[in-house]
C-alpha cells in the first residue's frame, strides 16, 4: 500500500469573497516506507499539502487515498479517527499543543483518544517518552516547566505515542539549536529505518533533504512542480534558483570548487558524496598518487 | 468553521464609504442604529429598507457578503420575533393556548423586532465590512477623548482596543492550529453529547491562553525595548482627516432624521 493523490484540488473557503487556492490538480505517489522531503518557497501549499494526509483537509475535488483510507471531498468526519491515528502529524512548533497537567498524561492523552485503557495508554506514554529520549524524572513535572527543546520533545512524544504508520514532520527542527536539530532528525531517520516508518517531511533545509529523504517533490503556488529523487531535483541549477530554492552545503561547496577547475560526474549533495569524489581526484591533482 | 464568518470582517475597497474618516463613520453608524427605533408605520420601514439599500451599493461590495453577515444571526433574530409574536397580550386575541397567544400587537411587534434587527444588523455591517479593524480603534479613539476630564485613561484603552484587534485573527490561526493538532492526536470536536464536547474544548483553550499570556509578555518586552513608555505624550503617526464628504455625511444623516421623524407623524 501506499500514499496517492489523484488529481487533488484544494480551494480555502470556497463559495466565498475570501477564498484562495490550496492546491491545483495535485498527483503523487509515495511509497510505502518511503522518506519524502516537501520544499518550495512559504505559501507554496506544502503544510496544505500534508494536511490531507490525515483527512485535517479534505480535497476540493479528486481523491487522496493513505493505505487502507480513501478520502474524497464528502468523506464524512466521523470515518477519519483511525486515520488519524495511522497517520501521526507533527505540526509546526507543537510544543503550543500541550496542556495536560503532567508530561506523560499529556504523551498519554493520544492512545487514551484511540481507545487504549489507561494502563496500556501510559506504558505507550513511556516507550514513546524514552524513544524521543526524555529523561525519566521529567515525566511526573509539568510540561509547562521545561525547556523549549524537551516541550518540542513531549509533544512529538505525544504523536508518537499512538504508534502511526505514517508519520508527517512539519518543520520539526525549525527554531532548535544545531545539535537539537541533528538530534532530531537522526531519532526520524532510526524510526524510518527501524520501524519501516513511512516519512513525510516538509522542510526549508536542504541539508535534511540531502541526507535523509530518498524523495523530495518540489511545490510551488499550490501546484507540483517536481518530484523525484533529491539527485534529479538539484541536477539543474538554474531551475532550482529560479524556485528560490538553495542547495545543500556540500554542493554550494561543490560549485565553488568546479570553478576552481574540480569536475564531478556527479553533482555530490552530501558531505559524503562530495569526500568519496574529491578523494578520486585530489591525488591526481598534486600528482604525487596516492 | 471560524472562517465562514463574515460579520465584522473588512473587505478593502475604493468606495466613498471606504473613505469616510472612521469617526464620522463610527458616529453615524450608531446615530443610524439608534434613530432605526423611530420607525413605526410602514413608511417609515421602506424609507429605512430603500436606504440601506443605497448604502449598499454606495459600499460597491456584493451583496451576498452582507446576506452572508446576517446569515449567522438569523436564528437569534426569527427566535426573538417568535416570542414577541407568542407572548406579547394586547389587541385583537386570534388565538390562545394555556400562555401563548396569537394578538394583533404581537403580530405588530414581531414584526417590526425582525425588521429593526435586519436593518440594525445590515448597516453594522456596512460599518465593518468598509472599515479597517485599526481605522475603527482610531476612531473610538477620537470619540472618547472628551473622556479625558474624568481622567478615563484614553490612551490605554486605545492602544488595549487596537493590539486587541491586531491579534484577533493570530488567535484565530493559532485556534486553527491547535484545534487541528488536537484533532490529530484523536479529539473530536464535533461529535458526542454536551459533557463530552465540553471536556474537548479543554485541549484546546489552555495552550490558547497559554499562548497568549507568553505573546502578551513578549509584546510587552519588545514595546519597551522601543521606548514605550505609556500612553500620555506620544505623537500619533495616522492622523485622521476630516473632509467635506464627512460634513456632507453628518449632514444627510440629519436629513434622514428629519425625514423619520415626518414619516413617523404621517399616519
Amino acid at each position: 500500500m501506499a500514499i496517492t493523490f489523484d488529481h487533488v484540488n484544494f480551494t480555502y473557503q470556497p463559495n466565498s469573497p475570501f477564498a484562495a487556492t490550496g492546491l491545483k490538480d495535485v498527483n503523487l505517489t509515495l511509497p510505502d516506507g518511503s522518506f519524502t522531503a516537501i520544499i518550495g518557497h512559504t505559501g507554496s501549499g506544502k503544510s496544505t499539502l500534508v494536511q490531507h494526509l490525515n483527512g485535517l483537509l479534505k480535497p476540493t475535488s479528486g481523491q487522496v487515498q493513505v493505505d487502507d483510507f480513501t478520502l474524497t471531498s464528502t468523506t464524512s468526519n466521523r470515518h477519519l479517527k483511525d486515520l488519524h491515528q495511522h497517520v501521526g502529524m507533527v505540526f509546526q512548533f507543537p510544543e503550543n499543543q500541550l496542556f495536560d497537567q503532567t508530561v506523560v498524561k499529556d504523551i498519554a492523552f493520544g492512545p487514551l483518544n484511540f481507545g487504549f485503557d489507561e494502563n496500556t495508554a501510559h506504558d505507550m506514554a513511556v516507550q514513546a517518552a524514552k524513544t524521543v529520549g526524555l529523561p525519566d524524572n521529567v515525566l511526573e513535572r509539568s510540561p509547562f516547566e521545561l525547556s523549549g527543546g524537551q516541550m518540542r520533545r513531549v509533544a512529538i512524544a505525544g504523536v508518537l505515542a499512538s504508534q502511526p504508520r505514517v508519520l508527517v514532520l512539519d518543520e520539526p527542527t525549525a527554531g532548535l539549536d544545531p545539535l537539537g536539530r541533528e538530534h532530531m532528525m537522526q531519532m526520524f531517520e532510526q524510526l524510518h529505518e527501524e520501524q519501516q516508518l513511512t516519512v513525510v517531511l516538509v522542510t526549508h533545509q536542504m541539508d535534511d533533504v540531502a541526507d535523509y529523504a530518498d524523495q523530495a517533490v518540489v511545490m510551488g503556488h499550490g501546484e507540483v512542480l517536481k518530484a523525484g529523487a533529491p539527485q534529479t531535483i538539484f541536477n539543474d541549477p538554474q531551475w532550482v534558483y529560479d524556485q528560490q530554492l538553495d542547495f545543500p552545503t556540500a554542493t554550494k561547496f561543490a560549485f565553488q570548487l568546479q570553478q576552481k577547475g574540480f569536475s564531478f560526474n556527479q553533482l555530490p549533495l552530501t558531505e559524503q558524496q562530495l569526500a568519496d569524489q574529491l578523494a578520486d581526484q585530489l591525488p591526481a591533482m598534486d600528482g604525487k598518487g596516492r | 468553521m471560524l472562517e465562514q464568518l463574515t460579520l465584522g470582517r473588512y473587505v478593502p475597497g475604493q468606495s466613498i464609504l471606504h473613505r469616510l474618516d472612521s469617526r464620522a463613520k463610527l458616529l453615524l453608524s450608531l446615530y443610524l442604529i439608534v434613530i432605526v427605533f423611530l420607525t413605526s408605520n410602514w413608511l417609515t420601514y421602506v424609507f429605512m429598507f430603500i436606504l440601506v439599500g443605497g448604502l449598499i451599493a454606495m459600499t460597491g461590495l456584493k451583496v451576498g457578503y452582507f446576506i452572508r453577515g446576517i446569515g449567522p444571526l438569523i436564528w437569534l433574530i426569527v427566535f426573538t420575533a417568535v416570542l414577541q409574536l407568542l407572548f406579547t397580550p394586547g389587541g385583537h386575541v386570534y388565538w390562545h393556548w394555556g400562555v401563548l397567544m396569537l394578538t394583533s400587537t404581537g403580530i405588530a411587534t414581531a414584526v417590526s423586532v425582525f425588521l429593526r434587527f435586519l436593518l440594525i444588523i445590515t448597516m453594522a455591517t456596512i460599518l465593518t465590512l468598509t472599515t479597517a479593524p485599526l481605522a475603527i480603534a482610531d476612531g473610538v479613539e477620537a470619540m472618547l477623548k472628551p473622556l479625558r476630564i474624568v481622567h478615563f485613561p484614553v490612551a490605554q484603552t486605545a492602544l488595549m482596543l487596537s493590539v486587541a484587534l491586531r491579534f484577533v485573527p493570530t488567535l484565530l490561526d493559532e485556534a486553527t492550529t491547535i484545534m487541528n493538532a488536537q484533532r490529530a492526536r484523536g479529539v473530536e470536536f464535533n461529535n458526542g453529547g454536551l459533557i463530552k464536547r465540553l471536556r474537548a474544548i479543554v485541549p484546546l483553550l489552555i495552550p490558547l491562553f497559554v499562548g497568549a499570556i507568553s505573546r502578551a509578555d513578549e509584546l510587552a518586552t519588545a514595546m519597551e525595548a522601543r521606548g514605550y513608555q505609556g500612553g500620555d505624550g506620544r505623537t500619533k503617526y495616522r492622523v485622521l482627516h476630516w473632509r467635506s464628504a464627512d460634513t456632507m455625511a453628518v449632514i444627510s444623516v440629519l436629513i434622514i432624521n428629519i425625514v423619520l421623524v415626518v414619516f413617523r407623524h404621517l399616519n
